[in-house]
């Protein structure tokens, strides 16, 4: 299971460059990323290198962050991939809260979920053989 | 322990006869002295003849900061400028300037009634109190230096400001007690741990927080997050500075009877309200030489309790001040006071201790009221749902207490302003 980070910013210039700044100072990497936008604030989520770390920096510069528990799926980078997964949870009555997704050398196409029951879905995604039990590099 | 037990503990009547006596002296001599009190008495159809007990308080007009500022600087004064050994005065950002003369005796009975409060609260020759209220034209600063001086204690004058040295020297010298405004403290608080420095593992035992309006919910908050007792303060440049605390017993803050006299108005109509009732502070000054006062309009909102209070002493107490008629904000036609918002907000345990208010008016007429809060960092809110949900709870809750809603924008911990002073939290930026 992966950890995500959570970053509570406002919605003006700046914000998110006052949250990188920091992770790049201590040379963290962002492997995956993504804003849910809410008018006058938005929510950072990411997956990065150095979990621990980049939580205690951020929580350190006086942000609000939080860590959440995400499963990750790995897939080949092609046609298809993400239907079948999704079409596998939506069969189980798994609900997906959010998802993103994000592709590297190191890795395969790597898919992030959020879905309402964390055990049910990992059962069935391992299962299928795609569930990511790697470590993000 | 009493600073001057024997009038601290005196009986009611007493009090009574001494106030009688003061004030009819008063008004003779404001009469006879200050210009300004001739002609407002005349203009009121009272001669000095006709104040003869304490009952007769009700007929002489009262004094307004409107009045300070139209006799700018000298025209209220009751003694030549000879007799006069200090001035202090407001810096006017909401007006006109106002200045304040006093002679020796007035400065020698405000240090004494200031002294009295400081015991009450138990200040003694032991402390070490960092003052980190403004020196100067602004009466915190040196009204707390004098009179912590005389009860024997160790006065730090540092003034306001200057975070880092607060700190500092709070460590390095073992300050025991700090003056300053409650904002100052739990600014100075975050600032401390920044610098890696805890202040509940300092030698600081309390802190006296006034020249702003507070909350209980404020109290308990500085209490927890430092470690110290948190004591109220009242005072007005125009009656001297700070004057008044809370004693031990934290129920109130005791007015010194024998030289001020208080009454609880109502604002709209002047008229004196029912014992415990809520309204204007009003007060008298019976023995001020300078700048004597008639029936002050203090502009601030309390309730008075008469009864005797569990420490022993027999003087009357003004309670928690509610707000200010100046800083009473009007939405959309509903009295707003600052203070209940603040008393909304600190009940939140999800939000921090700063935060502003906004006033707009849309194009169409109608009012908006915003406020900005801080998420505490704290929190483990991971989804814009969820930051949503708890802005809709606060803004509910306001809706509840002020019956006006509010539109509550959180934003991120450490990111609004901060104040060395007095706060000034409210931005109205309606155009009228």
């Amino acid at each position: 299971m992966l950890k995500q980070i959570s970053v509570f910013v406002e919605n003006k210039p700046g914000r998110l460059a006052a949250v990188t700044e920091k992770l790049f100072e201590k040379g963290i990497n962002i492997r995956a990323f993504t804003i849910a936008e809410a008018g006058d604030f938005g929510i950072i989520r990411m997956v990065v290198d150095k979990t621990d770390e980049a939580y205690r920096t951020l929580k350190d510069s006086g942000f609000t962050v939080s860590l959440t528990d995400v499963i990750a799926v790995e897939v080949e980078d092609k046609p298809g991939s993400l239907h079948r997964i999704a079409k596998v949870l939506g069969d189980q009555g798994i609900n997906i809260e959010y998802v993103y997704a994000f592709t590297s050398r190191e890795h395969k196409a790597l898919i992030i979920f959020r879905v309402s029951d964390v055990d049910s879905a990992k059962k069935v995604l391992e299962n299928l053989g795609v569930l990511f039990k790697g470590e993000i590099k | 322990m009493y600073w001057n037990p024997s009038i601290e503990r005196m009986s009611k009547r007493e009090i009574e006869e001494i106030q009688e006596k003061r004030l009819r002296n008063l008004i003779w001599t404001a009469y006879e002295y200050s210009p300004f009190y001739r002609r407002k008495f005349k203009e009121a159809e009272i001669h000095p003849s006709d104040i003869r007990t304490l009952d007769d308080l009700k007929k002489l007009p009262f004094t307004v900061k409107q009045d300070l500022r139209d006799n700018y600087p000298f025209g209220m004064f009751a003694v030549p400028l000879s007799q006069i050994v200090r001035f202090h005065a407001s810096s006017g950002t909401t007006g006109k300037p106002t200045v304040v003369g006093y002679t020796d005796s007035d400065i020698r009975i405000w240090v004494e009634s200031l002294c009295r409060a400081l015991v009450s609260c138990g200040v003694t020759s032991d402390d070490i109190v960092q003052i980190a209220y403004g020196y100067g034209l602004f009466t915190g600063g040196l009204g707390f230096h004098y009179a912590a001086e005389k009860i024997g204690a160790t006065a730090i004058p540092i003034s306001a400001g200057n975070t880092a040295r607060q700190v500092e020297l709070m460590r390095d010298l073992n300050t025991t007690v700090i003056a300053c405004t409650p904002s100052y403290m739990l600014y100075l608080s975050e600032y401390a741990s920044q610098m890696g420095v805890d202040i509940s593992e300092t030698s600081l035992r309390m802190g006296i927080f006034g020249a702003e309006p507070w909350s209980e919910e404020t109290r308990k908050r500085i209490e927890n997050k430092v470690g110290i007792m948190a004591f109220d303060v009242y005072g007005t440049s125009e009656l001297s500075g700070p004057l008044f605390t809370e004693c031990i017993e934290r129920n109130g803050i005791h007015v010194w009877a024998d030289h001020f006299l208080v009454e609880i108005v109502d604002p709209e109509t002047g008229e004196q309200v029912g014992e415990g009732e809520k309204g204007e502070l009003v007060v008298t000054t019976l023995t001020k030489e300078a700048l004597p006062l008639v029936r002050w309009r203090t502009g601030d909102i309390t309730y008075l309790e008469t009864d005797k209070c569990a420490c022993g002493r027999t003087h009357p107490r003004i309670m928690r001040i509610l707000g200010r008629t100046d800083d009473m904000i009007i939405v959309r036609g509903v009295n707003v006071f600052p203070s209940q918002i603040e008393h909304v907000l600190m009940q939140i345990p999800e939000i921090g201790e700063h935060y502003m208010i906004f006033l707009d008016r849309r194009e169409d007429g109608l009012d908006e009221m915003k406020i900005q809060v801080e998420l505490s960092e704290r929190v483990t809110i991971d989804t814009t749902a969820g930051i949503l949900e708890l802005e809709k709870k606060i803004s509910d809750k306001l809706k509840t207490v002020l019956n006006v809603s509010a539109k509550v924008e959180v934003v991120n911990p450490g990111t609004l302003q901060r104040f060395e002073g007095k706060a000034k939290r409210v931005v109205d930026r309606r155009k009228i």
